[in-house]
């Protein structure tokens, strides 16, 4: 069901230029690097199942002072990679904002009794004050575990998450835990995710990934009946229920799902993970580091896979039955044919209202690409797309993705955004909180990327039909025509684009 | 299959269906290690105790699920309430993504603000580049007419200098020489977000007042509303009775447009604020009336030393508090305060009147920033409300003595108890314990709902689960209609919900109550 098409590659060039000229010449220099438009294989000098290439830089550090995106190491620790793990109490461990502003925010969704056995929508701070920074937090943190224990009995273990301070008072949060997880016979996990770590939410995710490997895996006898089709999926955070909507054609096409990591898991999951036969990665970009772990020390191979939208979903069906076998793939098969009425009935519905439409994206791990072909499985168009904090195999894996003259831009600023969706004027805009209301506020639709606007799944079969009703619903809705007052006797926009 | 075109179910009815309740119900079996059901239903009866509560309010170190954000929150909300300013948040980058994001989920608006994007180098050597850098970039990128500087608690930690670290960069030509950039340092690990705004406040007067001669203007007043996410509501409903009044008045702060932008295809980055001249000109009031006494402790003491009188409210909210202010108000301007607002008040006296009946001797819980509480403590006990239970985790022990007060003056407020330094989850212990009514605060009070049962009226910072409600003003005579109208609803949509069983319960169903 692929789409062919070509971006207006000139148009891109020219808005990458415009924006540059209006850096001071140190920053422009920098922020050169990190934008371009997507060229096809061949003038990129690539082979094979390159079709195009996103020649920028990445995952180095922002700018000073341009309104940079990101988020920091403790939003990939806490917010992405150890928040979701429900039956751990996790400590954000300093000042109260960081875990304030975090708290409920992933919409990572879970069953349990939140405060007695699951702690997911809870924020649990050491709520640094100055005497903690002057005379050090060890001591209020031994205290803060016990009366965690006391309170919260039924925690299976704890995590502690360290905010900026922690690393630059010198603390001994690892002695403490150490020391603690003994004393309490508990799992009690030290992140060391201070914000000034690394360049990005990314360094994050790997520090947290480092934790489960050093923390957590080989540190109990784990009993658990290994069976032929156990398989971890990992790198999926059940945001709006992704991860339930992926499980359950896991199982239909007959595996056996030990551990989600981290949506909707226990500790228990994580620390079976190494006897399952196969690591199937979503996000590739925060949980790479375990599965290469998992692959060196327990001989685990991972494969990485798409749930977005029918085609992507059908391709890494048959990729991951491949891996199984012919019993595997049969009913796989069986699966996709089950689910073809939903799909072509979804299609049916919505590719007419949107049909040629194009999206400009910009998320954060693994959405920039895995998203394009469900757009594109409804008729509609990517001209645009970046990463806040890629590395560089992320968007060699873009590549695959994007077409010849698509705009891509790396860590991008408010100023740049702005301006490249004025320049570009797509009929939708899938990014974040914070980009959604200006973009609103041009009169083009927009969808967040991340939280899935409150809405969701959207993995999955079930995931992409409300998937298309979401964007179909954000483009289409009567408000967009309403922004001009009939008594302003200036043409819309539309108009006046036509008339130039 | 449960999906279909047809009719597309998302994430709450999706998951309802019982091809995924098995699923999940055997994921839970064969894969989480739960434990036992028994085991669970006892710890969370147990918690609904008082023995519970004895543990859970002695905690010393542990916060759960606080009332309270950072500094830095303050201080960009501060930055905001003035024109063309753009917040420059000097430390972590992270910070100020947060800060940014709980800005527009609550306002559901844009959220301006930049890092200097400090890292592991920085932390060694200090921000100092960083913040040359950065305040070239911004000047030149976002045409601000003012940078606000304040700091994340690495660059405290670490004890960068904003005054040094701003004239360095000024030398540089980072920005020109007599280009505003306050600051204010805004320790996360001090306080709480309305320290933040009372020090941003404080730090931008100081850069405009300081060594400028003062010639008072008899009858001006300076009004500074404190940290308030009802800022688009209140401030304007403020300046409609002071207009009314014939006042001579400056907002210093005030991000009621910025949080309010319309929708006509134009993205304002800036709109509104207080004007920089009139910043210059504040100097000159007679008087400097500050909305919220906690949210501007050190701004008002400033205003003192410069030689203003001042007067600092509690988030003038209903009768008594907005006959106050508009008394102060009328005093030092010398305007008396025309009929048509002794009208406005009438109405309110009225819809209290006619509705006294369904308020007399309901119990409440209130929880929010110091001011806020107090606020609404006091208009409770005017409906004949008794304000059980009031937490600020915010609160010090001077607003615990001055809302004990309050409470002690009236028959309502007898038995309440206030809990300075409290927490949410302190607060669901006190609710099971000694339930009340109806809970007032922001939308983490759901989870108070959905644990006690409580009925929540969301009333203030953060709302992110409710739209608009910001849009309307909780202060003035206006306001006190608006609170007394929501906290109406909710007993009524109450009452409908319990008498609502038809053939058991219904003949309590009134059409008319």
């Amino acid at each position: 069901m692929s789409l062919e098409y070509e971006n207006d590659g000139a148009l891109h060039a020219k808005l990458v230029e415009e924006v540059l000229s209006q850096y001071p010449d140190k920053a422009a220099k920098r922020r050169k690097k990190h934008l371009s438009v997507a060229k096809s294989g061949e003038e990129a000098g690539g082979e094979g199942e390159v079709v195009s290439e996103c020649d920028v830089k990445s995952n180095i550090k922002s700018i000073p002072g341009v309104m940079t995106i990101r988020g920091c190491a403790y939003a990939g620790s806490k917010g992405v990679v150890w928040g979701p793990v429900k039956d751990m109490v996790h400590i954000s461990h300093g000042p109260v904002g960081c875990g304030q502003y975090s708290w409920s925010q992933r919409r990572n969704y879970y069953v349990g009794t939140t405060g007695i056995d699951t702690f997911g929508t809870m924020q649990f701070t050491s709520d640094f004050q100055e005497k903690d920074i002057v005379f050090g937090g060890d001591k209020k943190l031994e205290q803060i575990i016990d009366e965690i224990e006391e309170l919260f009995p039924l925690n299976n273990g704890m995590t502690v998450q360290s905010e900026c301070p922690i690393g630059l008072i010198g603390d001994d949060t690892e002695a403490v835990s150490r020391n603690k997880a003994k004393e309490l016979e508990k799992t009690i996990v030290p992140v060391r995710c201070e914000g000034f770590r690394g360049v990005s939410q990314s360094l994050g995710h790997h520090i947290a990934n480092d934790s489960i490997r050093d923390w957590v895996f080989e540190k109990k006898q784990v009993e658990f009946e290994a069976g032929p089709y156990d398989v971890n999926v990992i790198g999926d955070y059940n945001i709006g229920g992704d991860a339930w909507a992926s499980r359950i054609l896991l199982e239909e096409i007959g595996l056996r799902v030990v551990g989600n990591w981290s949506g909707d898991a226990t500790l228990a999951e994580i620390e079976r993970a190494p006897k399952a036969k196969l690591n199937l990665i979503h996000c590739y970009r925060s949980m790479n580091y375990i599965c290469r772990h998992m692959e060196e020390k327990y001989g685990i191979p991972w494969m990485e896979y798409n749930f977005f939208g029918p085609s992507q979903i059908e391709s890494s069906l048959r990729k991951i039955a491949k891996h199984f076998g012919p019993e595997i793939e049969e009913k796989t098969e069986k699966v996709i044919a089950k689910y073809r009425p939903l799909v072509d009935a979804v299609i049916a519905k919505y590719r007419p209202r949107l049909e040629g439409n194009t999206v400009m994206l910009y998320v954060g791990g693994l959405r920039p690409r895995h998203v394009i072909t469900a757009y594109e499985d409804l008729g509609m168009v990517i001209v645009g797309t970046g990463y806040e904090f890629a590395h560089n195999d992320d968007y060699q894996r873009t590549s695959h993705y994007v077409k010849n003259g698509t705009l891509i831009y790396d860590d991008v600023t408010g100023y740049e955004l702005e301006k490249f969706i004025e320049g570009v004027r797509p009929n939708l805009v899938g990014s974040g909180i914070k980009e959604k209301y200006p973009v609103q506020k041009m009169g083009i639709p927009f969808r967040q990327m991340h939280s899935w606007d409150y809405s969701g799944p959207y993995h999955g079969y079930d995931g992409f039909a409300i998937f298309a009703r979401d964007v179909d619903l954000a483009i289409n809705n009567p408000v967009w025509d309403l922004f001009q007052a009939p008594w302003k006797k200036s043409p819309s926009r539309g108009q006046a684009l036509a008339a130039e | 299959m449960p999906q279909s075109a047809e009719k597309i179910l998302d994430h709450a009815p999706l998951f309802r269906e019982p091809e995924y309740r098995q699923m999940l119900a055997e994921k839970k079996l064969n894969f989480e290690c739960p434990h036992p059901d028994q085991i669970v239903t006892d710890q969370r009866e147990f918690t609904k105790t008082w023995e519970y509560r004895e543990k859970n309010l002695a905690r010393e170190a542990l916060v759960v699920n606080p009332a309270k954000a950072c500094q830095p929150l303050g201080a960009v909300f501060a930055a905001a309430g003035f024109e063309r300013t753009m917040s420059f948040v000097h430390g972590s980058q992270g910070c100020v993504a947060y800060y940014r994001s709980h800005l527009s989920r609550h306002f559901k608006e844009p959220a301006s603000a930049v890092s200097s994007s400090m890292t592991e180098d920085a932390a060694v050597f200090g921000g100092l580049k960083n913040m040359v850098d950065g305040l070239a970039n911004t000047y030149q990128l976002y045409d601000p007419k003012m940078i606000a500087v304040s700091t994340t608690c690495m660059a405290e930690v670490i004890g960068d200098d904003l005054h040094s670290f701003i004239e360095n960069a000024k030398d540089e030509n980072s920005v020109p020489r007599d280009f505003d950039v306050p600051f204010a340092h805004t320790p996360a690990f001090v306080g709480s977000h309305v320290d933040g705004y009372d020090g941003m406040v404080k730090g931008i007067l100081e850069h405009f007042w300081k060594g400028q001669e003062r010639s008072q203007v008899k009858g001006t007043i300076n009004i500074i509303p404190g940290f308030d996410g009802f800022c688009v509501g209140n401030n304007r409903e403020l300046k409609r009775l002071l207009d009314l009044i014939g006042v001579s008045y400056t907002f210093i702060q005030d991000a009621s447009d910025q949080f309010d932008t319309p929708s006509d295809g134009e993205y304002r980055m800036y709109d509104g604020g207080t004007k920089i001249e009139d910043v210059k000109k504040a100097l000159n009031a007679e008087a400097t009336v500050s909305l919220q006494r906690y949210n501007t402790r050190k701004t008002l003491e400033y205003c003192e030393e410069v030689g203003q009188a001042t007067a600092p409210f509690h988030y003038p909210l209903g009768v008594q508090a907005t006959d106050e202010l508009l008394m102060k108000v009328s005093a030092i301007s010398g305007k008396e305060i025309p009929e048509t607002i002794r009208l406005e008040r009438g109405r309110l006296i009225d819809a209290m009147a006619d509705s006294q009946s369904w308020l007399h001797g309901k119990k409440y819980a209130i929880y929010g920033d110091p001011d806020f509480v107090y606020a609404m403590a006091r208009f409770i006990m005017e409906t004949g409300g008794e304000p059980t239970h009031c937490l600020a985790t915010n609160g010090t022990s001077a607003w615990k003595a001055e809302l004990k007060e309050l409470l002690g003056s009236s028959p309502y407020g007898k038995d309440a108890q206030v809990w300075a330094g409290k927490d949410l989850w302190a607060m669901r212990s006190l609710l099971f314990t000694e339930p009340v009514d109806l809970l007032i605060g922001n939308s983490h009070g759901k989870y108070l709902e959905r644990d006690t049962g409580t009925p929540l009226i969301r009333l203030t910072f953060p709302i992110f689960d409710r739209h608009h409600h910001h849009r309307f003003a909780l202060m003035g005579y206006q306001g006190g209609l608006r609170v007394l109208t929501a906290i109406l609803d909710k007993i009524f949509d109450k009452l409908d919900r319990e008498t609502s069983q038809t053939g058991v319960t219904d003949y309590s169903y009134d059409l008319t109550r």
